[in-house]
């Protein structure tokens, strides 16, 4: 079949299945079978070629950070929506995008890809540039070992024809400069010496018992040893923080949830940088960092009853953490939604490594989830006050809303959860779609 | 009649730093939440690769790791490994999950081919075998009752002749898969594949290695005045959960 014919048909399956409503990497899939070679064939031909950010937290807030930067720049940047993290996701978005000739208008495509479908998709397409956030233990049911999701990300950093853009705090990160192909560059992103305890590596998480002692000496290498940093988050303010750009300094507004959000404003940042080269305009770079809204999901705030309520996906030890660590207890009426679906992970061992003290002043007002039982078990081992338990989400999110008071709400919901909870707000209330 | 003395219980967690991935911290506090709320005074104490032994121990605990740390702590179990043997033959109670369980084994071949030698307090031997067995396990012991957790590991443990399981597999793979057995116990010891973390959700297997650890001492365990009622209904969910 000719190729013209090839990718109309592709948009026409996708114009029908939009009618049926749903199903975004279908025409993808149709894609795949049809012309294999489509994806990377059409990303070849873009003239600031493909970028890929991958790793454990934070890929979709800064895959967001970093397209809106770009486009702040004038740049047009093709990205994948909805989640569809994959080759056949990255497909539909391009049927997409693309006009009636099969054109996709766009200078640069900046993905992002879970580590396991990173893997395939840098071997169909090798990316100009990558940017590789973190490595922390996450669905060991899927991919067994955190060792094995290093190797992942090694592969991605090997085909990478460009530039890495490396977080320097992440040993296993800041490791896989040590053996790159020659000619391949690393900019690298990082922390002052004040804000990294902030930020434990994994391998600080049960280090003994620095759970009952979150004071703890931490054992990260000095400054002094390691490599110079592009972009550093020097300082974090209650909205804004201060960066440091090659040796200067720059105040930011970033109005987005957590810490964890402002350090990784740092890696879209340098990554911005990688992509842009000597017409970046680092002053409005920043600017345009203030302007950032919340992903889906991710801290982003949905107003029912004249109130507002976060939603706050948790999905590893090291991510619930850092959320639990960006805001005080007792201001806010508290909801956890533990699923174990698939997409969530199965194994819920993982709650055992989060550190719940910061909640024993406020106490959690409602436990749901699949899995609420085990978090209120989870929960009453760190000796955190629960008010009821109610494994079925719509009941406890409605009596949540109703003994919430005049207390902002806000949510701590595994990712399924957090999805389920977004259809029945939408019932309640405007929810953006995604 | 045993007197509970106000001497305070230690608590040993072996190797935390090499050996912590996977909430298998859970399983220490589960231990020294319920002492307390049995009224007893607790103390924990890490034990790592190097550190001097502790001269006062009541209950070892420890975890599972990535195959890279086990390296460090092999070395360091052979070191203290007539200490770990004279306390288990004292009656001393211990819980060692994933690898430090395989570690309390003779070997381990690891999927890289290096062998890892055991302290071979359980007759078995563990192999790498070529994918991991994961998802929720639900087992039945005949002394400490249902065990429910979760398993993950590429290691196939196949026991000796004379060793006995810790429990029968009801629904998940176990030791190796294949032989409808899961865990090892010696004595007091207990060698489980079982996380999630295996004690919250198991609280007779918790009170069992309380229970042991006081009567070492010539104390015995106090009447129980708190519910498990959070336990018991965490339990039910995991045991009807998909693997």
């Amino acid at each position: 079949m000719s190729r013209p014919l090839v990718r109309a048909l592709g948009q026409g399956v996708r114009w029908a299945t939009s009618l049926r409503g749903g199903g975004s990497a279908f025409p993808g899939l149709f894609m795949e079978k049809l012309h294999p070679r489509f994806v990377s064939e059409e990303l070849a031909k873009l003239p600031l070629g493909v970028v890929v950010v991958s790793g454990t937290n934070g890929k979709t807030t800064t895959t967001k950070m970093a397209v809106q930067l770009l486009r702040s720049q004038g740049l047009r940047v093709f990205t994948n929506r909805t989640g569809s993290n994959f080759v056949r996701g990255v497909a539909a978005s391009l049927l997409a995008e693309m006009d009636a000739f099969g054109r996709l208008d766009a200078d640069v495509a900046v993905l992002e890809l879970d580590e396991a479908h990173a893997v395939h998709f840098v071997k169909q397409v090798r990316p100009r540039t990558s940017l590789l956030l973190n490595i922390m233990r996450d669905q060991l049911d899927r991919f067994g070992e955190i060792d094995t999701t290093r190797r992942m990300l090694r592969q991605v950093a090997h085909a990478t024809t460009e530039t890495v853009v490396l977080n320097r705090e992440d040993p296993r990160i800041a490791s896989l400069a040590e053996d790159l192909p020659e000619g391949t560059g690393v900019s690298w992103f990082g922390l002052s010496d004040a804000l990294r305890p902030m930020f434990p590596s994994d391998d600080d998480m049960r280090d003994g018992l620095r759970q009952v002692d979150p004071g703890a000496e931490d054992s990260a290498v000095p400054s002094a040893e390691r490599p110079r940093a592009d972009v550093v988050l020097e300082a974090v303010n209650a909205r804004s923080v201060e960066l440091d750009v090659a040796g200067k300094a720059y105040e930011a507004t970033v109005d987005l949830y957590g810490v964890y959000n402002q350090y990784n404003a740092a890696g879209a940042l340098a990554l911005a940088l990688q992509v842009l080269g000597e017409r970046a305009d680092t002053a409005s770079l920043v600017a345009e960092l203030g302007k950032v809204t919340p992903a889906f999901g991710r801290g982003e705030t949905i107003t029912v009853q004249d109130k507002p309520l976060q939603l706050l996906l948790v999905k590893n030890p090291a991510g619930f953490r850092l959320s639990l660590a960006s805001a005080s207890a007792e201001d806010y009426a508290t909801m956890i939604a533990i699923n174990d679906q698939y997409a969530d992970g199965r194994d819920v061992s993982w709650l055992w490594d989060v550190d719940f003290d910061r909640l024993r002043e406020g106490g959690v007002d409602v436990v749901s989830g699949v899995r609420a039982w085990d978090m209120a078990l989870r929960l009453d081992y760190d000796l955190v006050p629960v008010g009821t338990v109610e494994p079925d989400l719509e009941t406890a999110l409605r009596d949540f809303i109703a003994g919430s008071g005049d207390r902002p709400m806000r949510i701590f919901c595994t990712y399924t959860a957090m999805l389920s909870l977004r259809k029945i707000l939408g019932g309640m209330t405007h929810v953006a779609a995604i | 009649m045993p007197e509970t003395s106000t001497e305070p219980l230690r608590i040993v967690q072996l190797y935390p730093r090499d050996m912590n991935i996977y909430g298998d911290w859970g399983n220490t506090l589960t231990l020294k939440r319920r002492a307390e709320r049995y009224g007893l005074a607790v103390e924990v104490h890490d034990h790592n690769p190097g550190d001097p032994w502790p001269e006062q121990a009541d209950l070892f605990v420890g975890g599972g790791g990535q195959d890279s740390g086990q390296f460090r702590v092999a070395e360091d179990l052979a070191a203290v490994s007539g200490h770990l043997h004279d306390a288990a033959e004292r009656g001393v109670p211990m819980l060692a999950i994933c690898g430090l369980y395989q570690l309390l084994g003779k070997s381990f071949r690891t999927g890289g081919g290096e062998t890892l030698q055991g302290i071979g307090i359980f007759d078995l031997e563990t192999v790498a075998g070529p994918e991991r067995l994961i998802g929720n396990i639900v087992t039945e012991s005949q002394e400490l009752g249902t065990i429910v957790g979760y398993e993950n590991h590429s290691g196939l443990t196949h026991l000796g002749a004379g060793q006995q399981p810790l429990a029968a597999v009801v629904s998940g793979a176990g030791n190796d898969g294949q032989d409808g057995t899961e865990g090892a116990r010696t004595a007091n010891v207990l060698g489980s594949y079982l996380h999630g973390s295996m004690l919250p959700k198991n609280p007779a297997v918790a009170d069992f290695l309380l229970s042991a650890a006081l009567e070492v001492r010539g104390e015995a365990l106090p009447e129980k005045t708190f519910d498990d009622t959070l336990a018991e209904r965490a339990r039910e969910v995991a045991s009807s959960r998909p693997r």
